[in-house]
C-alpha cells in the first residue's frame, strides 16, 4: 500500500465528482429534502377517524352515547346516515372508516340495566389504523358504561363509591409518543443505507463500461489502493449527509438526542464504511451500470425500509424472517440510533448491534478487495 | 413503421437478456422480495413481551396480571427484581410493557379505596405503545367494574346490574385484521414500480453514454418509434411482473382477491405508463447513468412513502396532501386494495383510474417532447 498512491486515486474520483456537480448536489441535497419532507409528513398518530352514525333510535340516551364519540379528539362525524345502503356507500368509498350503528330499544335497555348492543363498523382494510380506532372506541364505550353505573350507585345508594382501579400509565424515552421520535431516527439510516450504496454502486462500473479502467490497469497502482482511494471521497460526502442529518434532527425536529454524540458519530462512520463497500462490492461484480444500479435499490431500499425494524417491528415477525434480518445491515444502525437518540444508552447494552455492524463492515471492505481483479479478460 | 419498431424492440430484448444476471434480477428478485416482506410487513401487535413487578404477590395483583395474559395481546417474560431490573430489561429492549403493583393492592381493594396500577410502556415504537395502552385501558377497564359490582352488592345487600354498552365491532374486507391483507397488494404494486422505474430511467441514457445513441440516430427510425421501442419491453416485463407476484399473494399469502381480474389489468396498464413515462423523463434529462439512478431514487422514495402505503395520507400536513395527488402510486395503491379487499369495481373506483390515465398520458406526451428536444 502506497498513501501517495491512494491519495491520486481518492483525488482523481474527486474530480469525477466535482466535475458532474448535478450528482454531488444531488448526493448531498437528496437526503436532506427527504429527511425534511418526511420528518413533516409522516405520522402514525390516528385522529379524527372520519364516522357515520345510523342512529335508529334517535333517543336522549343514544344521542348522548353518541356525543360521546363526536366529542371525543378521536372521532369527527362525518353525517349521519338513514339506512344501511347510505352506510354501506358511505364505508365502500371511504368517506367514512367507522360507522356506529344504535339500535332501537338502546335507552330502554339502558335505564333498565341491561346489555344495551351497539354495532361499530370499521374499514379493516387498513388493519393498523383499524385496530386503533377499535381501540379508541372501546374507551369511549368502558368510559360510558362506567359513568352510567355510577350514576345508577348513586341513585339507588346515595353514596359515592371510589373506583376501583386506576391505571397510572408511563410511558418511557417517548411519553407524548410523539411519532416523529420514533421515525427520524430509523428515517436517518435507511436514507444514509441507500445513498451510500447508490454512491458508489457505479463507480467502478463505470471505468469498465466506459473504457478506463483499461487506462487505469496500465498505472502502477494496486488494486486495493484504487478501492481504497475510490471509498474516501464518498465516505465524506457520506459523513457530510450524517452531519447535516443529526443537525437537522437537533434544531429542526428537535429529536431529544440523549445519548453519547461521539458514539453516534462513531457508529456512523463504521455503518458508512460498510455499506459504501457494499456499493463497491456490487460495482466490482457485475460491471455493469445498469445491472450494478438495480442491484442496488433491491439490496438496499426495500430491506433497509422493511426488514430494519424502522417502522415494522422486528419481534412481530415470523422466526425466519428475523432470522433474515441478521443479514441487513440497516437493522443495526437503526437499533443504534433509536437506542441512542431515544434511550441514551451506551455500548454496555448495544454491544451486540456494534459488533455485528463491525463485522458487517470489515467483511464487505475485504470481499470488495478480493473480488476485483485488475486484469483484462 | 411496425417493421421497425420490431427490430428496435428485438434490440431491446437482446440488451436486456444478453445479461443472463438480468433474468434474476427481473423475475426472480420480486419473487424473493414478496415472499420476504410479505412475511416482514405486519404492524399486528399481540403477545407484547411484557415484565411484572409484583410487589404485593396477592390474589387479586395475580388476578389482574392472569386478565392481561388471558388477553392474548400480553405475554409474561419476565419478573423484574427490581427497579433496576425494570430499567435494564426496558433499556434491552427485552419487554416492551412493564406490569408494577405496589404492596398493599389487594388491601385497598378490598377497603374500597383506589387501587393503582402502574404501567410503564417502552415509547420508542409510538405505534406499538398507543396500541398497547389501549389494550391494557379495556382489561382494566373490565376488571373495575367486575369489583365495582361486587362492592356495591356488598354495601346494600341487593345485586347491582348496571347497564353496560356492549360495543360489537366487525371489521369490513379484513375480518381478522391482519395487516398482511393490508399490505401485500401495497408491495405488489412498490416492487413493480421499482423494476419498470430503474430499467426505462436507464434506457436512453446508457445510450447516450455508451455512444450508440448516434448510430440510432443514423437509422431512419423516427422519436416517437424510438420511444415506443424503448417503453413496450418494459410494459411486458412490468405486466410478466404483477402476473407473477399476483398470482404468489393469492396462492401463498391468501390475500383475498374480491374484484375483478380484468379491472386489475386495466388498472395495472394504466399504472404501468405513468411509471414508465417517469422513467423516461429521468431518462431524457439525465447526462449519465449515474445521474438517472439518482433521480430515480428522489422519485422512488418519496412516491413509496406518501403514497399511503404505509402512512396515512389522511394524517399528513395539507399542503403535502396536496403534493400527494401528483403520485401515481397513491392512486394505484386505492385501486389494488379496492379490488382486492373490498371487491369494489369502476363505479367506485373511476377517479383514481381516471387520474392515473391523464397522468400516464400527460407524462409520456412530455417525455417525448423532451426527447425530440435533445434529438434536435
Amino acid at each position: 500500500m502506497n498513501t501517495l498512491r491512494i491519495w491520486a486515486v481518492s483525488r482523481k474520483e474527486f474530480i469525477h465528482i466535482i466535475r458532474d456537480p448535478r450528482s454531488l448536489g444531488m448526493s448531498i441535497a437528496i437526503p436532506m429534502l427527504l429527511l425534511l419532507l418526511f420528518g413533516y409528513a409522516l405520522t402514525l398518530d390516528v385522529d379524527d377517524v372520519p364516522m357515520v352514525v345510523w342512529d335508529q333510535e334517535g333517543s336522549q340516551a343514544s344521542r348522548e352515547f353518541v356525543s360521546r364519540f363526536t366529542g371525543s379528539p378521536y372521532f369527527s362525524l362525518r353525517e349521519y346516515v338513514r339506512n344501511y345502503r347510505e352506510l354501506e356507500g358511505a364505508v365502500d368509498s371511504g368517506r367514512a372508516l367507522a360507522a356506529l350503528v344504535i339500535p332501537k330499544g338502546f335507552a330502554g335497555k339502558i335505564e333498565s340495566g341491561r346489555e344495551a348492543p351497539v354495532q361499530l363498523i370499521v374499514d379493516g382494510s387498513d388493519s393498523n389504523t383499524a385496530t386503533i380506532a377499535i381501540g379508541y372506541a372501546d374507551g369511549v364505550a368502558m368510559v360510558y358504561s362506567q359513568d352510567v353505573a355510577l350514576d345508577e350507585i348513586r341513585r339507588m345508594g346515595g353514596t359515592e363509591l371510589a373506583l376501583p382501579l386506576d391505571v397510572r400509565p408511563r410511558v418511557w424515552f417517548n411519553p407524548d409518543l410523539e411519532s416523529k421520535n420514533y421515525i427520524i431516527p430509523g428515517l436517518i439510516a435507511v436514507i444514509m443505507m441507500v445513498i451510500a450504496a447508490l454512491l458508489t454502486s457505479l463507480t467502478v462500473a463505470r471505468e469498465w463500461e466506459r473504457g478506463t479502467m483499461e487506462q487505469l490497469i496500465s498505472t502502477p497502482v494496486k488494486g486495493r489502493e484504487l478501492i481504497l482511494g475510490k471509498l474516501l471521497p464518498y465516505f465524506a460526502i457520506g459523513m457530510l449527509d450524517v452531519l447535516l442529518a443529526v443537525l437537522m434532527g437537533e434544531f429542526l425536529f428537535q429529536v431529544p438526542l440523549r445519548g453519547n454524540v461521539a458514539l453516534l458519530f462513531a457508529m456512523a462512520a463504521i455503518f458508512l464504511a460498510g455499506a459504501l463497500s457494499l456499493g463497491m462490492v456490487i460495482s466490482v461484480v457485475t460491471k455493469s451500470q445498469l445491472l450494478a444500479s438495480q442491484l442496488a435499490m433491491v439490496m438496499t431500499f426495500l430491506p433497509a425500509f422493511l426488514l430494519s425494524g424502522f417502522m415494522y417491528a422486528i419481534s412481530n415477525m415470523p422466526k425466519a424472517i428475523q432470522l433474515v434480518t441478521y443479514l441487513i445491515p440497516a437493522r443495526y444502525f437503526v437499533a443504534l440510533l433509536k437506542g441512542i437518540y431515544l434511550k441514551g444508552i451506551g455500548l454496555n447494552i448495544l454491544f451486540i448491534e456494534a459488533g455485528l455492524l463491525t463485522i458487517f463492515g470489515i467483511m464487505m471492505i475485504v470481499l470488495a478487495n478480493v473480488k476485483f481483479k485488475k486484469k483484462l479478460v | 413503421m411496425i417493421e421497425r419498431i420490431k427490430h428496435m424492440l428485438i434490440k431491446e430484448f437482446i440488451q436486456i437478456f444478453r445479461d443472463s444476471r438480468m433474468k434474476g434480477v427481473i423475475f426472480l428478485m420480486p419473487i424473493i422480495q414478496l415472499l420476504v416482506f410479505g412475511y416482514a410487513v405486519t404492524t399486528d401487535v399481540k403477545h407484547v413481551a411484557t415484565a411484572v413487578y409484583d410487589l404485593d404477590n396477592s390474589v387479586a395483583s395475580r388476578e389482574l396480571i392472569a386478565r392481561f395474559v388471558a388477553s392474548g395481546y400480553f405475554e409474561i417474560t419476565a419478573y423484574a427484581k427490581n427497579p433496576k431490573h425494570v430499567r435494564e430489561l426496558i433499556d434491552r429492549g427485552d419487554v416492551r410493557a412493564v406490569l408494577q403493583m405496589n404492596k398493599g393492592f389487594e388491601d385497598d381493594l378490598r377497603v374500597g379505596r383506589t387501587a393503582i396500577l402502574q404501567l410503564i410502556v417502552d415509547g420508542t415504537d409510538s405505534n406499538t405503545a398507543g396500541i398497547v395502552l389501549n389494550y391494557s385501558a379495556k382489561i382494566t377497564g373490565e376488571f373495575s367494574q367486575k369489583i365495582l359490582a361486587t362492592r356495591f352488592s356488598r354495601l346494600k345487600g341487593l345485586p347491582l346490574k348496571p347497564a353496560t354498552v356492549n360495543l360489537q365491532t366487525r371489521a369490513w374486507f379484513n375480518e381478522n385484521l391482519e395487516s398482511r391483507n393490508f399490505y401485500v397488494p401495497g408491495v405488489i404494486a412498490i416492487i413493480v414500480m421499482l423494476i419498470t422505474l430503474m430499467l426505462t430511467s436507464m434506457a436512453v441514457v446508457r445510450e447516450k453514454e455508451i455512444g450508440t445513441m448516434e448510430q440510432i440516430m443514423v437509422t431512419p427510425i423516427t422519436p416517437a418509434e424510438f420511444i415506443l421501442g424503448k417503453t413496450i419491453p418494459f410494459a411486458l416485463i412490468g405486466f410478466a411482473d404483477v402476473v407473477l407476484i399476483t398470482v404468489l399473494g393469492v396462492f401463498w399469502f391468501e390475500v383475498p382477491i374480491r374484484g375483478s381480474l380484468l379491472m386489475l389489468f386495466v388498472a395495472t396498464a394504466l399504472y404501468l405508463m405513468t411509471t414508465l413515462g417517469v422513467g423516461l423523463l429521468i431518462s431524457t434529462v439525465s447526462e449519465t447513468q449515474q445521474q438517472a439512478m439518482m433521480s430515480t431514487f428522489f422519485f422512488y422514495f418519496p412516491a413509496v412513502l406518501l403514497s399511503g402505503f404505509m402512512f396515512p395520507i389522511a394524517n399528513m400536513p395539507a399542503m403535502i396532501q396536496w403534493l400527494t395527488y401528483l403520485n401515481p402510486l397513491r392512486y394505484f395503491l386505492v385501486i389494488v386494495r379496492g379490488i382486492f379487499l373490498k371487491g369494489v369495481g369502476p363505479a367506485v373506483l373511476w377517479p383514481q383510474m381516471a387520474a392515473l390515465a391523464v397522468m400516464g398520458v400527460v407524462i409520456l406526451w412530455s417525455a417525448s417532447r423532451r426527447f425530440q428536444k435533445t434529438l434536435a
